[in-house]
């Protein structure tokens, strides 16, 4: 039997003013499936993302996260949901250890969990100093710790390696990877490596839907013809 | 809630220890406005309702640079995001930028009140009055946090918002000033043995109570999308 949808999306559809930022998306992805989203800047994948972890409304449409529908029950799926996004939702002026330890409280996760991940990630050395002393790729790996710090049940990465060099991604890759059995919707701009990790794979071109199929289904050649 | 408050109170707390922003500014603005109402006013010393409201002016215009401020880091650091991607009660944020814009007032007072005795304040309130002055205080500042809280929630989302906060928070904060500065007047008289008045303080709290739950009502709708 399959696995039950952890996301159902039936033409949702968002917008900024007058300007429609998604428009229709329909799709179904199982619990514990990837979905990777391909698109050239600026064609709603961010939003997506945004929509799905309950920080923007959809405006029409159906979304359901774990069952749960959106706006309505967000409530409901905010603790299962884990959002790395463009920035890093970090307080520059504490330190990375005192930034986990604050969303270790409003989620309610014991505070040894901080200290755990900043270990995983390779922080441990500099979870004392405050965070704008940090580089761009230790500030992704804070933020991913921050993303997973609750287990969530679904993954949501806005180019969730970006800035990170080799030996990080690897630190990094049991926490968001696929290896990690969450189900994840993760943006891309590297066709190859993202139909990799992908179960599912949505195109995005201005905000409509422009390819969505399985994976093994499309070719890297398709992703590339989006950003032409 | 309590969980939440206690954080997001904590992480108040330190950021403003750590990187000092609105309370410093509050603080020094207050004693600089006090400075020029002593010259500008041609007098060494006021008493009553002109010294009474010489104080709740200074105070609330020092109030409307920490407003300002009350979100800022929240906003362009993502922060805001970060909490409302936790399972928490989005009053939680209300009740700790709250309490933490009535220390950020309380601390302030702490410098501005003795620089405005020195500066401009004739008579020398007596023990009763300077008790019945902190209550004034009190009741003010947390009106003050409350509707500052609630204007900054708003403001924060546009690029004007260094020109919204007093422009929506003044006419919101008017029945604050005139309880609160004539409460003081009595207080700041030149025998200082005045008594505050009742309905004064019943003013504020009322103002209190009422603007506490406007704020609950609405604050999601604030900061939610």
């Amino acid at each position: 039997m399959a696995a039950a949808p952890a996301i159902e999306l039936a033409g949702l559809t968002r917008r900024y003013g007058e300007r429609v930022a998604l428009r229709d998306v329909t799709l179904s992805l199982p619990a514990g499936a990837t979905l990777v989203v391909f698109g050239p800047n600026g064609a709603g994948k961010s939003t997506l993302l945004r929509v799905l972890s309950t920080l923007l409304r959809p405006h029409a449409g159906v979304a359901r996260v774990l069952g749960r529908s959106l706006p309505d029950e967000g409530w409901a799926v905010r603790g299962r949901l884990g959002l790395l996004g463009h920035a890093p939702l970090l307080y520059r002026d504490l330190t990375g250890r005192e930034n986990l330890v604050f969303h270790a409280r409003l989620h309610r996760v014991a505070l040894d969990r901080a200290d755990e991940l900043l270990e995983r990630v390779g922080l441990t050395a500099r979870a004392g100093d405050k965070v704008h002393t940090y580089s761009r790729g230790m500030v992704q790996r804070l933020a991913v710790c921050r993303a997973v710090l609750h287990d969530p049940e679904v993954l949501l990465l806005d180019e969730p390696r970006a800035n990170l060099d080799p030996a990080a991604r690897e630190l990094v890759e049991p926490l968001i990877g696929a290896a990690s059995g969450r189900t994840r919707v993760v943006t891309s701009h590297d066709p190859a490596g993202g139909l990799a990790e992908a179960d599912l794979a949505l195109g995005l071109r201005a905000g409509s839907v422009a390819l969505v199929a399985a994976a093994r289904e499309v070719h890297a050649e398709q992703i590339g013809a989006l950003y032409r | 809630m309590k969980a939440a408050v206690d954080a997001l109170l904590r992480k108040e707390l330190r950021l403003e220890l750590r990187a000092p922003q609105a309370v410093p500014a509050m603080a020094l603005f207050s004693v600089t406005t006090l400075v020029v109402f002593h010259f500008a006013l041609q007098r060494g010393q006021v008493e009553g309702d002109l010294a009474s409201g010489v104080l709740w002016v200074t105070l609330l215009f020092a109030a409307m640079l920490g407003t300002s401020r009350l979100f800022v880091a929240d906003h362009e650091e993502g922060g805001l995001d970060g909490f409302l991607l936790a399972p928490v009660d989005r009053t939680a944020l209300l009740v700790a930028k709250a309490l933490a814009m009535f220390a950020f007032l309380a601390i302030v007072e702490l410098v501005a009140v003795p620089a405005f005795a020195l500066l401009l304040l004739g008579p020398t309130p007596d023990a009763s009055a300077l008790a019945q002055l902190v209550l004034v205080l009190a009741l003010a500042d947390a009106g003050v946090a409350v509707t500052g809280t609630l204007v900054a929630a708003l403001a924060v989302q546009t690029r004007a918002r260094d020109l919204l906060v007093p422009l929506l928070a003044l006419p919101l904060l008017m029945p604050v000033v005139i309880a609160a500065a004539k409460g003081t007047t009595p207080l700041l008289a030149a025998a200082g043995t005045g008594d505050v008045g009742a309905r004064w303080l019943v003013i504020l709290g009322l103002y209190d109570l009422v603007f506490g739950l406007i704020a609950y009502a609405v604050f999601d709708f604030l900061v939610e999308d």
